[in-house]
């Protein structure tokens, strides 16, 4: 791309061709290599392409749920010739609307945006960006995925038996989750939700630890942990709030397994349901919500930090400047992570929670709004005085920001109690966390896929396509989810299917409509981005230069197309941080070069 | 046939778009890169300023077409709802100023610092001054919500007033069923096991705790509520986690089977005030399930009626306990299996 690198991609590329055979000595077979790899670079490919699959079913339920709630009235007769009796007369039922609902927020909120887009960066990124050759444990890595495969394989047939996937929400409370009389979806849907989700969090853990120890123990000499870069900060942090939190999960979802097929009572007491009085006493349903939420809470921590890392860096790099303010991104990276801990209930505080806890909730939530804006406002430094290129995933990072400052601000509103009140569970509450961790992590996430994309297949992606995803894609999640705050203010509460019942919420018919619509014209221009990415990983233009961005870090001194070890020859040694960008009127200075005579000093 | 055409239009769109992607890519390259990658560079910094446009616009459109479509401030039928609409009003204008300082920055920023042969850009790694601003302002501002918040959060979950109504509100899928205390005022014991449709006790109330006889049970109308006066509203479930959400009078409390919640608030509007002051006839009171249950949950749907004194008083001369006809059929029929399930344990409110 820039024409300083562009002089020597013949001797780069055949250098690289004699050397990778050097690499390759031991002999891969076609499983070796793309099936049971312990490549992690392989391994990070099997997350992304897993991540795109489960994205498009997870965005299609969407598109189903929401021809529903833009046309209640309307009968679409092809949905009937698909789901049979889920949509019988060509209109989506109650039944069938939750298990969609629930499946969309499991499959999108855990198999993509915690195991596609960690499973992919992190997987592809550290052992680049720290010069390592691998994983810590390739093996663990290998069995990360595989586990994450089996939890797929799981919930995907979950879809299929006669009484439905689980329905109760991504958040699965119980008693509703419990009792198979309450739910068709709490019957052997939710049993299979379970073990997916308990398989999900043994690959999450497996993943995560590797994580931990390739950053500590793995980086390359002069790679101390200031000199990271801030994707590798970020990755951490997630990995260690991954590893806090998801084994709490998995307990909580234990025991509910046990109240469901054991007859236990943790969750459960004083139940009179469909004519019955059930025999469980002592329990309590708030406890799971305690166990939920303190991973629940930190999940969109999971989600949202692997892209804040990955902003910040493609910030950076097209604004040719260094980030602005690295400790204090580290600092609020880390003051973020260590908050995310401690501010689960404030999903709870209209439970019936004793309000003295509540407002320290209140206190510790609204607190993480410090080290966001902090981001915020280096992120915009970072830009200010730029020279700035707008690849497509430049165009990603700035959206992402667009999409963190609107969904961050409400998060104001709802994190304080007395305004949690009214807005708790209702439409409100959906256009915040789509916008602050739905829509912006996948900004993130494409982002990062259009910019590492030559890195994972040595081709470019086809730029006119990114550009019209990129618009359609911003535009439309404003449109679909700025009005959605409105429905919320009107007192809205989420996850109704028809409102034509009430008084009080059935004026929003049109605007209803509109977002559907919109709904499916990005859901088309997702499907762009599919085409885009599997049509460039054979066909698009090839990559010639080493470093195609112009960026400082290590991943950008491996040949175009790695072989299994990454560097050919000695790991490269680092003797500077990551962001000599324009420094000393230079566009920039790689990682691996020493400090220069003249060099100032900052 | 007509959705077949429709897919045949989509796909022949995709392949449309997808031929006009790849000649326009392979034009960049003839035309040489470097030279197409700064012209479309330009184009995507005027269409990030056409967007913040065109968007800070769409802020305007949206709150010109749907304002009037929401809960207005100072529209509160409670007056802990009048506290929650001050609060969501400051925090609307503090997010709201923030809001537009940081998109207008964000945007101006990449257009005005778009790619030029002339600029090179400013090393500018770090400013502890700078940084000491926007972490302490944040930190101010939000201290200052935060107390706001509090206090009005303690005003509102604080001790009900010894005066109040007592209302129990009991969720079960999909229905919401009440429970006034009678002259005594005090709400009987129940447990759950007591449970007994055939026998008309809908609640499991435990007919050997006297406070029970004079208990009136109401479902299937609305609850019936006196503007001006405390209420104290008990919570419970039956079977799943219900919701109970007010949005007019600003409040919500979760309905969970097992343990009881409460919430209170002073009514201030007549359903009658508020037909007048919506001009909306059919205006009603409504309580909203917010917590997903089940199916039914879209359909789980309460009403509340708030009136004067004495049309309260006119409507409850009307009721009579539920006591009173079991008495009449237990003493009719020789078994005593009300009493009989009785436990020893009872739960209470």
């Amino acid at each position: 791309m820039s024409d300083i690198l562009n002089m020597q991609p013949e001797i780069a590329s055949r250098e690289v061709g004699h050397k990778e055979q050097h690499v390759h000595h031991h002999k891969e077979t076609f499983i070796t290599k793309y099936i049971f790899s312990t490549d992690h670079k392989m391994i990070s490919k099997q997350f992304l392409v897993t991540g795109i699959i489960w994205a498009l079913i997870g965005g299609l339920f969407s598109v189903l749920f929401r021809l529903q709630l833009g046309f209640p009235d309307h009968s679409f007769p092809i949905l009937e010739t698909v789901f049979g009796r889920w949509a019988e007369g060509g209109k989506i039922h109650a039944e069938f609307y939750y298990a969609l609902i629930t499946m969309h927020g499991t499959i999108l909120i855990f198999f993509v945006l915690t195991a596609g887009l960690s499973g992919t960066f992190s997987n592809m990124l550290i052992p680049l960006q720290v010069g390592a050759r691998d994983m810590a444990s390739p093996f663990m890595n290998m069995l990360s995925y595989w586990f994450f495969f089996i939890a797929s394989i799981i919930m995907f047939s979950s879809l299929f038996v006669q009484t439905g996937p689980a329905s109760g929400g991504w958040t699965a409370y119980p008693p509703l989750s419990a009792l198979g009389q309450a739910s068709s979806g709490s019957k052997v849907g939710m049993d299979l939700w379970i073990i997916s989700m308990a398989l999900f969090v043994v690959s999450s853990l497996l993943g995560n630890l590797n994580y931990i120890s390739t950053i500590l123990n793995l980086r390359t000499k002069g790679m101390s942990m200031t000199r990271l870069p801030l994707t590798i900060w970020s990755f951490l942090f997630t990995a260690i709030l991954g590893a806090l939190a998801f084994p709490v999960l998995l307990s909580g979802l234990i025991l509910l397994l046990f109240d469901r097929n054991l007859g236990t009572s943790f969750y459960l007491s004083d139940i009179f349901v469909a004519g019955q009085a059930l025999s469980n006493e002592g329990g309590s349903a708030i406890l799971f919500q305690h166990l939920f939420w303190f991973l629940g809470h930190p999940e969109v921590y999971i989600i949202i930090l692997p892209t804040m890392g990955v902003v910040s860096e493609i910030l950076a790099i097209n604004a040719r400047k260094p980030i602005f303010g690295y400790t204090a991104m580290i600092g609020s990276l880390l003051a973020i992570c260590v908050l995310a801990l401690f501010v689960w209930a404030h999903h709870m505080f209209v439970t019936g929670m004793n309000p003295f806890l509540g407002s320290v909730f209140v206190l510790l939530t609204l607190l993480i709004a410090v080290p966001s804006s902090i981001k915020v406002f280096n992120w915009l430094t970072t830009i200010w005085r730029g020279n700035i290129r707008f690849t497509p995933s430049m165009l990603y990072a700035i959206g992402f920001v667009s999409f963190f400052i609107s969904g961050g601000l409400t998060g104001i509103w709802l994190g304080n109690s007395t305004i949690d009140i009214h807005l708790h569970d209702t439409m409100f509450n959906i256009a915040h966390f789509h916008l602050v961790m739905g829509v912006a992590a996948f900004f993130g996430m494409f982002a990062g896929v259009y910019h590492w994309f030559p890195k994972m297949f040595g081709r470019y992606m086809n730029n006119t396509l990114s550009y019209i995803h990129f618009w359609v894609t911003l535009a439309g999640a404003y449109l679909i989810f700025w009005p959605m705050h409105y429905q919320g203010m009107a007192g809205m509460p989420r996850r109704y299917l028809d409102k034509s019942m009430w008084v009080s919420f059935s004026q929003f018919h049109a605007l209803d409509a509109m977002i559907s619509v919109v709904t499916i014209i990005v859901f088309l221009a997702q499907i762009l981005f599919v085409f885009n990415f599997f049509y460039s990983m054979y066909k698009g233009r090839r990559c010639r230069s080493i470093n195609p961005w112009s960026a400082t870090t290590l991943e950008w001194t491996t040949p175009i197309n790695p072989g299994h070890g990454n560097w050919v020859g000695e790991i490269p040694e680092v003797k500077r941080w990551a962001y000599d960008y324009s420094k000393d009127g230079r566009d920039f200075i790689l990682q691996t070069e020493g400090p220069g005579e003249n060099e100032s000093v900052h | 046939m007509q959705t077949f055409l429709i897919i045949l239009i989509l796909l022949l769109g995709f392949y449309i778009v997808i031929q006009i992607a790849k000649a326009n890519d392979l034009m960049a390259i003839i035309r040489g890169e470097e030279k197409s990658r700064k012209q479309s560079n330009k184009i995507s910094a005027y269409m990030l300023l056409g967007f913040l446009i065109v968007g800070l616009f769409g802020v305007y459109w949206t709150h010109h077409t749907l304002g009037d479509k929401v809960l207005k401030f100072g529209s509160a039928a409670s007056d802990h709802g009048i506290l929650v609409d001050e609060m969501i009003k400051y925090t609307l204008i503090i997010t709201g100023i923030v809001f537009f300082i940081t998109q207008i920055l964000l945007f101006w920023y990449s257009f005005k610092y778009r790619e030029s042969d002339e600029r090179k850009s400013y090393y500018f790694p770090h400013n502890n001054k700078l940084e000491l601003i926007w972490t302490s302002v944040p930190a101010i501002v939000l201290a200052i919500l935060i107390v706001f918040g509090l206090i009005t959060w303690y005003k509102i979950t604080g001790a009900a007033p010894k005066d109040s109504m007592l209302v129990e509100i009991t969720g079960s899928q999909f229905k919401w069923e009440f429970r006034y205390p009678g002259n005594d005022g005090i709400l009987g014991k129940k447990y759950y096991k007591n449970i007994d449709l055939a026998n008309d006790n809908p609640l499991g109330q435990i007919w050997d705790d006297a406070a029970n006889h004079d208990d009136i049970y109401v479902s299937g109308e609305p609850m019936h509520l006196v503007v001006n006066k405390p209420v104290k509203l008990i919570i419970g479930a039956k079977d799943v986690v219900h919701s109970v959400g007010l949005p007019h009078f600003r409040l919500k409390m979760d309905a969970v089977p097992g343990t009881p919640t409460t919430i209170w608030f002073t009514p201030i509007k007549t359903t009658k005030q508020m037909q007048k002051e919506t001009g909306n006839s059919d205006f009603v009171y409504e309580i909203a399930c917010d917590q997903m249950c089940g199916a039914g949950h879209t359909g789980m749907r309460g009403e509340i009626l708030v009136e004067t004194q004495q049309e309260f008083d006119q409507w409850m001369k009307n009721k009579k306990p539920k006591w009173a006809t079991i008495k009449k059929e237990t003493t009719t029929t020789a078994g005593d299996q009300v009493s009989a399930s009785t436990p020893a344990i009872p739960a209470t409110n």
